[in-house]
């Protein structure tokens, strides 16, 4: 369905995207990962054509971009990271005038509108304001308002950021039924949880290429330990230096915690036991290691 | 860089941009129309009573007359120039519109059209209403010869729209409209003869005045409210036409820019 070879974006002298290939399959959810800056923005808006690649070469649903980025738009399905629905329309309005970008005729939007309320749980709301809608609300209004002119992709650029959890469940049981009737999702987050929930396949970018791609299981399986005790406490200090290499495949200390990357997470309770001024928490290990492993733990701004 | 500068690619898709401000504007029509056009018809009448009762004829015709054809091609450009600053750059960079339309086929070539023809249509609402006026208060010499206004303000919003639209590219927030409107708008008011003759001014200001935009405008516009034949037509069309579209695609490169970088 989409297919990116050697894709390069420079801005003056940064390479913001360094020569990405990508593909993705029908039906597939696709995600984009990566810390605030690592181009996610920037290759969702190469794979739109609205800005030129420096070079390589994109082609979605067969069609070159960004050559014929016209067609492709055609076929592609928007919900950018800032809403930006007309605020002057109602919710109804709002999907009338933008299946008329798409070159729709008025009878064609009218007749798709009702099921894209329906799909959006807005059914009750089509003629509220914009300003009168929550926040979840918008989102799922952005995400029918992508599906108006029937695309076989979707790019969603964080499509849950600022969300409460309710409203990200909603967000994800809908992209759920969009994949099970065979549309294919591309997807930046930068929560974790949201990748390893939707995704099939992902790739995490950091300063414009790609660190690691594959299923989100199998990234957690080959790049880090089964589990993490994390530690914290009085006396953090002492029992890292007389323990931590001894008990943990890897460990490192982030501010006042102590994370121990291990195979036999019994065996570090057990000692950890034996010091009860340290508290500690055990969990399997999941995506976010494997993210902050790859891309560190440097705050990005 | 030399992505941006690339000339203009026009099409018919434009048209459901226009519609989209058009639909918009229906719903708040009645104070838009409060808004834009009884400002301009208050002066009009206001001055044209008021300071014409102690004016001899100016310019050949009651002051009234004259004031009515400045009027014609002032709030025309009034018009246009408040829609491609204020209501466009609202929909550019507040509620970011146009950033949605983007992601559908459609280029910023389209949108930009489609707010440049948008912002001519709300200038033709603008003179037909002081055309109105001019035909209910028996201010024109040939009614026939009034019916050329009609394109003639399609026209001079088109100019101003164009222009209007390079500020709307170039502007970090509404504060800097200002400058366009005391650099710009106000001294062509007072220069290029809505009020009283360009004759009175001095030598050397005349020929800056004889460049301006409204200038030509009101070059076309006077003589048809009074029932002649404006001289140098093709001139003026033209000086008209070059300014707006030099505006358009000045703004559509420096736009480019802005939102595509």
């Amino acid at each position: 369905m989409l297919k990116v070879r050697g894709l390069t974006k420079r801005y003056g002298a940064t390479e913001v995207v360094r020569n990405l290939d990508l593909t993705v399959q029908r039906g597939e959810c696709f995600g984009l990962l990566g810390p605030n800056g690592a181009g996610k923005t920037t290759t969702l808006r190469l794979l739109l054509g609205l800005i030129e690649p420096d070079a390589g070469s994109i082609e979605l649903a067969g069609i070159a971009v960004p050559q014929c980025a016209r067609e492709a738009r055609m076929k592609i399905g928007v919900v950018p990271q800032m809403d930006n629905l007309d605020p002057d329309f109602s919710v109804r309005e709002n999907l009338l005038a933008y299946g008329r970008y798409f070159g729709m005729s008025k009878a064609a939007i009218t007749a798709r509108v009702p099921e894209l309320l329906d799909f959006a749980g807005l059914a009750s709301k089509a003629d509220a304001r914009i300003v009168q809608l929550s926040g979840g609300m918008k989102r799922r209004l952005t995400l029918a308002r992508a599906l108006v002119h029937d695309p076989d992709i979707l790019f969603l650029d964080e499509p849950t950021t600022g969300l409460d959890p309710q409203a990200r469940h909603l967000i994800w049981q809908g992209l759920r039924r969009l994949t099970g009737a065979g549309k294919t999702i591309v997807l930046t987050t930068h929560f974790m949880d949201e990748a390893e929930r939707l995704a099939d396949r992902l790739a995490i970018l950091d300063h414009g290429r790609v660190v690691a791609e594959g299923a989100p299981r199998a990234l957690i399986e080959s790049h880090i330990e089964p589990a993490v005790v994390e530690v914290f406490g009085e006396g953090l200090a002492d029992w890292t230096h007389a323990h931590a290499a001894a008990l943990c495949q890897r460990f490192e200390t982030v501010g006042e915690t102590l994370f121990c990357y291990t195979d036999s997470p019994d065996t570090v309770i057990g000692v950890l036991k034996q010091t009860p001024a340290l508290r500690y928490l055990h969990r399997p290990s999941n995506l976010e290691d494997v993210f902050l492993k790859l891309t560190g733990r440097d705050l990005r701004d | 860089m030399h992505a941006f500068l690339r000339l203009p690619r026009l099409s018919w898709r434009f048209i459901p941009v226009w519609q989209r401000n058009y639909l918009v504007w229906r719903k708040l029509a009645l104070p838009s129309i409060l808004g834009n056009l009884a400002d301009p018809m208050l002066y009009m009448l206001g001055l044209g009573y008021g300071l014409g009762s102690l004016l001899p004829d100016v310019g050949g015709m009651p002051y009234l007359t004259f004031l009515a054809a400045g009027t014609v091609a002032y709030s025309t450009m009034n018009a246009a120039t408040f829609e491609v600053l204020y209501s466009s750059f609202s929909r550019m960079h507040v509620q970011r519109t146009w950033d949605a339309i983007l992601n559908a086929p459609m280029t910023l070539d389209d949108v930009m059209l489609g707010e440049l023809s948008w912002a001519a249509s709300k200038s033709l609402l603008s003179g037909l209403a002081i055309l109105a006026v001019i035909w209910g208060l028996g201010l024109y010499g040939n009614f026939w010869m009034t019916l050329w206004l009609i394109p003639l303000v399609a026209l001079v919003g088109f100019c101003f729209g164009g222009m209007g639209l390079v500020m709307n590219a170039v502007s970090p927030s509404y504060d800097f409209f200002l400058y366009y409107f005391t650099l710009a708008i106000t001294p062509m008011v007072l220069l290029c003869g809505v009020f009283f003759p360009v004759s009175q001014l001095p030598q050397v200001v005349q020929g800056v005045s004889a460049w301006l935009p409204l200038t030509h405008a009101i070059d076309l516009a006077r003589p048809l409210v009074v029932g002649e034949v404006p001289g140098h037509i093709a001139l003026h069309v033209i000086a008209l036409l070059i300014y707006g579209s030099l505006g358009y695609v000045v703004a559509l490169a420096l736009t480019r820019r802005r939102l595509l970088k």
